[in-house]
């Protein structure tokens, strides 16, 4: 009994001296390991902790069958010493057998197989099980977390981290849960052999006393070596990995620039770090596993050579000896799941602390619980003294892990702007590069909220309004949308209940995307994204924009939506906007002079404030900044000698970075 | 004797590794790699092939797998001879004997764990190298390829191909490989030593254990169905969550989380039933195993001491026998996973040798191919048609000269044929009919090495990778100095850009260029393609809006980049339609019209109305 706990408690801890051969650079760097790995140990097992007490019925069901398993295979050695004893011995030595003898040792070796079969189908079935449960459980929680948290936050992280934390990181979290039953098992399975030991013969049983410790330690010390070398592989295989990415994504640039050698260079350098770090990693299997094997079959020929002095003095009998030696080959499997747990944990423990840091993100958004009134009519727009400001570090290239860290220096984006636009006016805003335009949008939209200030609609602050009832009532059109893996009829109502077909190809009208989509095989049926259509980014413009206009909104926000529609289109679009009988408000960022040409009224943004509103010919005059700006296209023809003029203000991080993923694909028109 | 001996399916999640087992897109496929329709042996024959690191020095891993496999035996053997010759010997306990025996066989495993040892470095070793060797040859394979069988494939199918499929390669190799070597080694050592203790107890386990390893092999099958569905499943999963990634703005703007959630847990919940149903498959053989274990171990006893009464064996050798079985266990367990293992190995060397099968169609006429003298090109197209594979016409005999040192612009509407003309023009693709003549040469008989010097191609999305502003410039001409970068931006009139730049062409780009606005990146693109130096310039302009001041630094840019050169412009932009010497129109395949700027707005056609649209809105 004593044994088997000694053996998984001592492990970790024993490895920390490990025998000869600590030269003096290594000692630092193994004692610094060591001090992490306990850390891993403990943390790791709190994280099983999780997992037990979520599924407390599995996880102990999957703990008997490993115990029955266990206890049936140490039994199965007493049973074969017993068949030796009473069957084979007897018969051979008297040259005739019983047949209840005989029977008896049927018997008894088809009992134990089915007993470890039970307990096998058991133990497996249950510890898979358990895993998926989990898996599945946390990867819910994780994705319904995303939508949860306000844009902002996902703003703040990249997406291959944001998938990786619902898919990678939940599977390595759980992965110890694999071996988890087995390793109960084994310490049960230990503790019992020790317990056969000791009462067949306790001389005997010192000989496991020694070799099994041994290989616990054995273990416990590779896993630490290894644990470091193959986590360096792995890094390397997504370096790998990111450099055949990033190249052939630019194969036209390299096959335009004939930079072939230096590219297939660079990958092969790669490719080699991968190849050393990976035979360092064998290097070491390739010891251990060898090993590990040798050790109790060792065992058993020291069994052998001190049980026939047992058996010379008469301590033992001959099928005490044949049932511990048979115990020390059937430990030594056991005894190897330790490493696999072991194995688990580092990247368990990193996975559960990923996972955590996204669950336990704060910033949800509050609503409250007003309506706005169902009106024809567009909505009044009010925005008083907005300020918006975003921390500088977000965009530097060194973003933490999940860190949100502590806000130190910040950029002001929006500065006290204000403006109020009456139901179903037109307005365009204009402003240089950084001048809070995008920001604004998504301000206006409640997709984040500003550090001051208020947006209302209908004279209601946004904040006061129930969930639904933005979405409702506004409507964003982005410069670059997000294709959904669906239908386009789902892409254009997403869901949304009360659409018929009708209404969407009439938005598809309003939108110039009828023609394109009436094309599609299955039309509203077609299937859109990665395995469907691939859309151009003037169409993907063009579908945003009839996805806002098919909810008929009373608002309708236009971030340079439509940037990349042929300039004909554009203008059909925009005069089709301005014809539809409901009037609704809207506000239109625009660089182009048509679309600036065709709001009733123009508001000049800089620096996050109002600079100038009127007419387009009256700010020509009124504002020299909004004419500089809004010429400059005409004066670079003439005058390409004239220094450029400088554009005020801080380059804006983009407040909706690039349709992340998603991200319209080189097209190829032909 | 030494294989990683980890019963795979407790560690199996069912994911799997990357690799879509569906080619993807839903266009026509004819352009895309080539299906290695290679049998099982063939692939493997092939793949090993490929990279002789595999088979270098192969047959001393092989000795060393042998005796490392004969280890397996010493303690049965052991077991036996003390059992009858120490025990019950003729003069009973013999413990002189016992010693020798155990020193003699302690010696063996410690040689045979050594070999064991030598063996796996070996094998790791040379697994490695070798499948290093292929990825390097499909890598670069992938770039040889044109643009249109890149194109035809997703970039992440390709990535694949270097990655995943070769990963897939690599476990076998060094898992299901391995322990095939040694449990073949094992089946093969138990079931002689077997044989020499009792011919007919051997013949006893056989008949156990043979309708198991059948069993198995329809089991894998099975397996490798449920796993597909796993890895189907999963990809759906990670779809739906990615768009609460990618889609969280739209799902905001337009309130779509309630649906979106029931999509995510739709998808997680069959993800789970798919992942529960291949391990309640998996895990089957092992329960199967046990049992036909037990049913031999009894077979055994009851038929060897009827055997043995008769003095047809010893109880030392019966006891041996016994512990020879467990040898038969082990791998017959194993042979799931090793099966399935060695089908998605197969299959991943099958997607390699899919893309080193594809030959490049655009191909390069190396050692033969001519060298062009420098110089403004003078260009022909002569007769040119060419349609895309299975695709109507795009391009119906064009015949036009460029003279040296004329600024072309290419204008048309969206599927006139411009971009296949400027695709043609840098052969990128080759015509279907016709030539395309460079000073006079045809494209086809010009070497790579001087197409890509004399040739350069701006493309419209100006991808920079993710390392300094200065490596991406330098990336045309990598043994440029700071000096000779700075003094390029300074010739294209962007020092001023330069220096608003907080480090410099020490500035980080970010992946794919992220970290700089999309007129920097076209700005970064053209300091690219300056620094090329080429004698013909082909340039997509970029269509999506940028900001009046950067859009004033790229048309400056643009002007001192073509100075000189022949430069042909797909126009987006009025202002390059109206610097231009030339201008082509292009409209269904044909070019229309031809002239400078001022005749063609002159006359009535498609570029009149183009132009009329233009100067609405932008001017």
């Amino acid at each position: 009994m004593a044994q088997g706990t000694t053996t998984t408690r001592t492990a970790p801890a024993g490895g920390a001296a490990p025998p000869g051969e600590d030269g003096t650079p290594t000692a630092a760097r193994t004692r610094s390991s060591d001090g992490t790995h306990r850390g891993v140990f403990s943390r790791g097992m709190r994280v099983i902790g999780h997992a037990v007490r979520a599924e407390p019925w599995i996880f102990g069901l999957a703990v008997f069958g490993a115990m029955l398993h266990s206890a049936v295979n140490v039994g199965s050695a007493s049973v074969l010493g017993h068949i030796t004893d009473h069957t084979i011995l007897p018969a051979f030595a008297e040259g005739s057998t019983t047949a209840a003898a005989l029977l008896a040792a049927a018997a008894l070796l088809m009992a134990v197989g089915l007993g470890k079969a039970i307990g096998l189908a058991i133990r497996r079935l249950l510890a898979g099980l358990m895993q998926f449960r989990m898996q599945a459980r946390y990867r819910r929680s994780v994705a319904r977390k995303y939508l949860e948290l306000p844009l902002s936050w996902h703003h703040r992280h990249p997406t291959g981290q944001l998938l990786s934390n619902a898919n990678a990181d939940v599977e390595a979290t759980w992965q110890p849960l694999a071996p988890l039953p087995m390793v109960v098992g084994s310490i049960f399975m230990l503790a019992i052999s020790a317990v056969a030991m000791l009462v067949t013969d306790p001389v005997l049983a010192l000989v496991a006393f020694v070799v099994f410790p041994v290989l616990a330690a054995a273990n416990v010390a590779f896993q630490r070596r290894v644990s470091p070398l193959a986590s360096h592989a792995q890094a390397l295989r997504a370096e790998v990995s990111g450099v055949a990415h990033e190249s052939f994504d630019g194969a036209l640039v390299v096959k335009t620039l004939g930079r072939e050698d230096t590219e297939t260079e660079r990958f092969t350098d790669a490719t080699h770090r991968l190849r050393d770090a990976l035979i360092r990693v064998g290097r070491l299997r390739a010891m251990f596993d060898p090993f590990m094997e040798a050790l109790p079959n060792l065992g058993v020929l020291a069994v052998l050579l001190i049980g026939m002095w047992r058996l010379s003095t008469g301590a033992i009998e001959p099928g005490d000896l044949v049932q511990i030696a048979f115990l020390f080959t059937l430990l030594a499997l056991p005894i190897r799941s330790f490493g696999w747990l072991l194995g688990d944990l580092p990247r368990s423990v990193v996975g559960w602390d990923r996972v955590q840091s996204v669950l336990r993100s704060e910033g949800a958004m509050e609503y409250g619980d007003r309506t706005l009134d169902d009106g024809p009519a567009g909505i009044a727009l009010s925005v008083r003294d907005l300020t918006f400001t975003y921390a500088d570090s977000y965009d530097s290239d060194h973003r933490d892990l999940m860190d949100d860290g502590t806000p130190e220096a910040r950029t002001t984006v929006l500065d006290g702007f204000d403006l109020d636009i009456a139901p179903g006016r037109t307005v365009a805003v204009v402003g240089p590069t950084g001048s809070g335009k995008s920001t604004l949008t998504t301000v206006l939209m409640r997709l984040v909220d500003p550090d001051d200030g208020t947006v209302s609609y209908d004279g209601t602050d946004v904040r006061d309004l129930a969930r639904d009832q933005i979405p409702t009532h506004a409507a964003l059109v982005p410069q670059g949308t997000f294709v959904f893996e669906d239908t386009v009829r789902d892409n254009i109502t997403l869901g949304a209940a009360g659409i018929d077909d009708e209404q969407v190809w009439a938005a598809l009208r309003l939108a110039r995307a009828d023609g394109f989509i009436a094309e599609l095989d299955g039309g509203l049926d077609a299937r859109l994204g990665e395995k469907g259509t691939t859309l151009s980014g003037g169409q993907r413009q063009r579908l945003a924009l009839a996805r806002a206009v098919v909810r008929r909104p009373r608002l309708l926000i236009m971030d340079d939506a439509t940037s990349a529609v042929d300039p004909q289109v554009e203008a059909q679009i925009l005069a089709g906007l301005r014809e539809r009988d409901d009037a609704a408000t809207v506000l239109v960022v625009a660089y182009r002079r048509a679309t600036i040409e065709l709001a009733d009224e123009v508001v000049y943004m800089e620096g996050g404030r109002v600079r100038g509103r009127g007419t387009h010919s009256e700010l020509l005059q009124t504002s020299p900044g909004y004419a500089r700006l809004v010429t400059a296209y005409e004066r670079a023809g003439e005058s390409e000698n004239e220094p450029v003029p400088e554009e005020p203000g801080p380059a804006e991080p983009n407040p909706n970075p690039a349709p992340r993923g998603g991200r319209a694909r080189e097209e190829d028109d032909r | 004797m030494s294989a990683p001996t980890r019963s795979r399916d407790d560690e199996r999640t069912g994911t799997g590794t990357g690799a879509d087992p569906q080619p993807g897109g839903g266009t026509d496929r004819s352009v895309g790699l080539t299906r290695s329709r290679d049998g099982a042996l063939g692939t493997i024959k092939r793949g090993i092939k490929l990279s002789p690191e595999f088979t270098k020095g192969l047959w001393l891993t092989l000795l060393f797998a042998a005796v490392a496999t004969l280890g397996k035996v010493i303690v049965p053997i052991a077991v036996q001879q003390i059992i009858d010759n120490g025990i019950s010997g003729a003069g009973g306990p013999d413990l002189g004997f016992v010693t020798r025996m155990v020193g003699v066989c302690a010696v063996l495993l410690v040689a045979t764990m050594v070999c064991s040892y030598l063996m796996n470095l070996r094998l790791y070793r040379a697994t490695e190298s070798g499948l290093a060797t292929l990825r390097r040859k499909a890598f670069r394979h992938v770039h040889d390829l044109s643009v249109l069988t890149q194109n035809s494939e997703r970039k992440g199918a390709l990535v694949s191909r270097v990655t995943a499929d070769v990963d897939q390669i690599s476990m076998f190799m060094q898992w299901g490989g391995l322990l095939l070597i040694v449990s073949g080694g094992q089946l093969v050592i138990a079931t002689t030593l077997m044989a020499v203790y009792s011919w007919q107890l051997t013949i006893v386990v056989w008949i156990c254990f043979l309708p198991l390893l059948f069993g198995v092999r329809w089991l894998q099958k099975l397996l490798s169905k449920a796993y597909l569905k796993v890895r189907e499943r999963t990809g759906d999963m990670l779809g739906a969550v990615g768009e609460t990634v990618m889609g969280a703005a739209v799902i905001r703007a337009h309130g779509t989380e309630r649906r979106t959630a029931q999509r995510i847990d739709d998808s997680v919940l069959a993800t789970r039933a798919a992942q529960v149903k291949a391990q309640r498959l998996s895990m089957a053989v092992s329960p199967f195993a046990e049992m036909v274990a037990a049913l031999g171990n009894t077979a055994v006893v009851l038929v060897g001491v009827w055997i043995g009464i008769d003095g047809g064996i010893t109880a030392g050798q019966l006891i041996a026998f016994l512990f020879l079985m467990t040898l038969f266990v082990q791998p017959m367990m194993m042979a799931t996973e090793i099966f399935n293992e060695a089908q998605n190995a197969i299959a991943g060397w099958r997607r390699v040798l899919g893309v080193l099968d594809t030959a490049p169609d655009i191909a390069d006429p190396g050692e033969a191919g001519k060298v062009l003298p420098r110089g403004a090109v003078r260009v022909d197209f002569d007769g040119v048609t060419y349609s895309y594979p299975e695709g109507p016409v795009v391009l119906d005999h064009i015949d036009v000269q460029l003279e040296p040192g004329t600024r072309i612009a290419v204008v048309g509407e969206t599927g006139s044929g411009k971009t296949t003309f400027v695709k043609l023009l840098t052969r990128l693709m080759d015509p279907d009919e016709g030539s395309v003549r460079l000073d006079g040469t045809d494209l086809r008989e010009v070497s790579f090495s001087s197409l890509r010097r004399r040739v350069v191609m701006v493309p419209q999305e100006g991808f920079l990778f993710d390392s300094s502003l200065g490596d991406n410039i330098r990336f045309a001409r990598p043994e440029s100095t700071d000096a000779e970068l700075e003094a390029a931006v300074t010739e294209l009139g962007l020092r001023e850009w330069l220096d608003s730049l907080a480090h410099g062409l020490d500035t980080p780009v970010g992946q794919r260029g992220e970290s700089m606005s999309a007129g920097e990146r076209q700005l970064v693109a053209l300091v690219r393609a300056y620094i090329a130096d080429p004698d013909l310039l082909v340039l997509d302009e970029a269509t999506s809006a940028v900001d009046p001041h950067t859009e004033m630094r790229i048309q400056r840019a643009l002007d001192r980049l073509t100075r000189g050169r022949t430069s042909v412009a797909i126009a987006h932009r009025l202002s390059t339609a109206e610097a231009a010497d030339r201008v082509l129109v292009f409209d269904a395949g044909q070019i229309v019209q031809s002239g400078s700027h001022a005749e063609l707005v002159a006359e009535r056609g498609v570029y009149a109305d183009l132009h009329a649209s233009w100067v609405r809105s932008s001017a």
